[in-house]
């Protein structure tokens, strides 16, 4: 019966195919490491956010008079609305989490090298696309944050154009016509893309098979009578087992949070998004929230605004030039050189404390002279990366995967 | 015997702690003028939640509102609907209704400058510690319009309404030529309460503020130790199932 079901269903749609070129006949390397949770636990976030976001649209008000005391309404009177609008609220931040890791995972191991540039620049739109759903999204719940940060981001296109400002905000400030055009691209267009561009990702990923942490490509060594690729296994069973224990660590971690500290102290819920926004009372100090802080940090150490509002675009959109800065001869951080490592490194320790200065009061002396040399060495990282990944004296790289 | 409840209430601090020590050890570093008295609150103390209650009611309800919250969430403190009609409700409104404001925000704005903040999410902007010490810290300041003023937020617009019960507070300022940064304050006039029993009255009060800013935070820590045991089980379940599945795999 079922069989016969399967056949009615493989002759009008490719099911079986699909099922097994993209799972069970879809061979990953079998050396992956802890780095190589991140994807599917980033794919879990996004289904967490859509079915939470579903749930959180049923009673929240895109209303400047509502909005606030909706969300207060969510928190008390919709039976667990507590408990899925701080799903939400940390998986906003724990999305950013994972997409750190995940392209912290493709520094590590070259993964945006040829032939997999276009994964790459695929999965900058939609860390790009991320960006712009968090910003949509923090507006929503219409506190003193929630005003003043979107404030202060909407007055850096003002300080490039101002009619195209004013244009994004349907008003001289942020007002109830912001809110609404916020909360359609949230809930709906952001999604819908965001959607389509992971499908993009995976759809080119399957193209030119994964990358493993030695940065060998394994379909140079095939079984010859099968055409397996000899350090394969098939992605079904093995990965979707191993990618379960992924799952429930991350989960772990993930209701940690929402049951014994949603607010993370301040970070994933700012004390001051308590007070509903007063267009009137400007909070005496703004900061984003601590995802986006490496850009604000970049962006404030810059005294010029306008020379700032460019360092922080580039900062971001630098990322894209990846597959092209590096000039390595080798993919995988384990064999290269120390020129690198140590230029990875800096860079890492630059970048958070970019992301710990964005947080501070920049009246603190310490503030932006530590911003600024940041600053240096995270542009550093990309603007000397031809170099010194020619430079570097790489080790040879083994045949097969190595365990 | 340990009460389980007392328990819970310990773990969970500590867990809160422990995660809140890791994002902001270092945050922590901005330094406040003064130093804020630890609540002694818990939350699972329902008598003490229900003094709370009734103290918001009698002295913070006349000029601040907790316009998020209904009276029905009172019932949750192991009082019946009748009890709460009859003790805690000191105006017409209904059960179901929000704990909205009795003053009139204009004259409000005529009487302190700035209308009294709503008092609903308050310690999740503030911080109990915070609200706990900003209450006993009034102090007599003739320079000040109405009289008062406030070690822990200088310039307040707010008097102190509880000097019946806490008595008169005066600066005095320490020794020295940093002397306002150690100033301390002294009980010039006893009040009704001894200060151990003004503390009680406070922190009683902060209790039902940390209650009424979150009802659902007894519940949220209660399910997550489930949460917590069902999930560390479930991870232990699936690296076994996991290395049963990559036996074959060298």
């Amino acid at each position: 019966m079922m069989t016969r079901l399967l056949g009615w269903v493989d002759e009008r749609f490719p099911l079986t195919s699909v099922w097994k070129e993209h799972l069970a006949e879809y061979y990953a390397p079998k050396n992956f490491n802890f780095w190589y949770y991140f994807g599917s636990l980033a794919m879990l976030v996004l289904v967490i956010q859509i079915v939470t976001g579903i749930f959180l649209t049923m009673n929240y008000k895109p209303d400047a008079r509502f909005a606030f005391a909706s969300v207060e309404y969510i928190m008390r009177d919709v039976d667990y609305g507590w408990l899925i609008r701080y799903m939400h609220s940390t998986g906003a931040s724990m999305f950013f989490v994972v997409v750190y890791l995940h392209m912290m995972r493709g520094l590590l191991y070259g993964s945006y090298q040829k032939p997999r540039e276009l994964i790459w620049l695929l999965g900058m739109a939609i860390y790009l696309c991320l960006m712009a759903e968090a910003f949509f999204g923090y507006l929503l719940p219409w506190g003193q944050m929630s005003y003043w940060g979107a404030q202060v981001i909407v007055s850096l296109v003002d300080a490039i154009s101002p009619p195209v400002a004013l244009w994004v905000r349907g008003d001289y400030v942020i007002a109830d016509a912001t809110l609404n055009r916020f909360f359609a691209f949230h809930v709906i267009a952001l999604p819908l893309i965001l959607v389509i561009l992971v499908f993009l990702h995976i759809v080119a990923l399957h193209q030119v098979g994964s990358n493993n942490p030695d940065g060998i490509e394994i379909k140079k060594h095939k079984d010859p009578t099968t055409g397996i690729p000899l350090d394969g296994i098939p992605f079904h069973p093995y990965y979707s087992v191993k990618d379960i224990v992924g799952v429930v660590g991350f989960l772990i971690v993930y209701f940690g949070i929402i049951f014994f500290s949603p607010e993370m102290g301040g970070y994933f819920l700012e004390e001051n998004n308590f007070i509903p926004a007063d267009p009137l009372k400007t909070p005496p100090h703004i900061s984003p929230v601590w995802y986006f802080t490496p850009f604000y940090a970049i962006l404030r150490a810059i005294p010029q605004k306008q020379v700032g509002v460019i360092a922080m675009g580039l900062a971001v959109v630098i990322f894209f030039l990846l597959p092209w800065l590096d000039r390595g001869i080798v993919k995988s951080v384990r064999y290269r050189g120390s020129l690198y490592k140590t230029a990875l490194g800096l860079f890492v320790v630059a970048f958070l404390i970019l992301g710990y200065m964005g947080t501070q009061d920049p009246n603190l002396w310490y503030v932006n002279p530590v911003s600024r040399i940041c600053a240096l060495v995270y542009f550093g990282f990309f603007f000397l990366m031809p170099i010194f990944t020619r430079m570097d004296k790489t080790k040879p790289v083994p045949d097969r995967v190595t365990g | 015997m340990m009460k389980l409840s007392t328990w819970n209430q310990r773990i969970a601090r500590w867990v809160a702690v422990g995660l809140v020590l890791l994002t902001q050890s270092i945050a922590s570093a901005n330094s406040l003028a003064v130093k804020l008295d630890h609540a002694p609150i818990d939350p699972t103390d329902t008598a003490s939640l229900q003094r709370g209650a009734q103290h918001f009611m009698n002295y913070c309800m006349n000029c601040h509102g907790a316009q998020f919250a209904r009276f029905d969430l009172l019932t949750r403190l192991g009082l019946t609907e009748e009890q709460v009609k009859k003790n805690l409700i000191l105006t017409d409104a209904k059960i179901a209704d929000y704990m909205t404001v009795v003053l009139n925000p204009k004259d409000a704005k005529a009487w302190f400058g700035v209308p009294p903040p709503d008092l609903s999410v308050e310690t999740r902007v503030r911080g109990s510690d915070w609200i706990y010490t900003y209450l006993r810290s009034f102090y007599r300041d003739d320079n000040r319009e109405s009289g008062w003023n406030n070690r822990v937020f200088p310039g307040v617009a707010m008097p102190n309404v509880l000097y019946e019960l806490q008595g008169e507070q005066e600066l005095k300022p320490g020794e020295g030529p940093e002397g306002q940064h150690h100033a301390s304050l002294i009980l010039a006039k006893p009040g009704k309460m001894s200060p151990q029993e003004f503390d009680r009255f406070t922190a009683d009060l902060v209790n039902y503020l940390e209650f009424m800013a979150e009802p659902a935070r007894e519940t949220r820590i209660h399910i997550g130790y489930f949460a917590m045991i069902f999930l560390v089980i479930a991870f232990f379940v699936a690296r076994a199932l996991k290395h049963e599945y990559w036996k074959d795999v060298h």
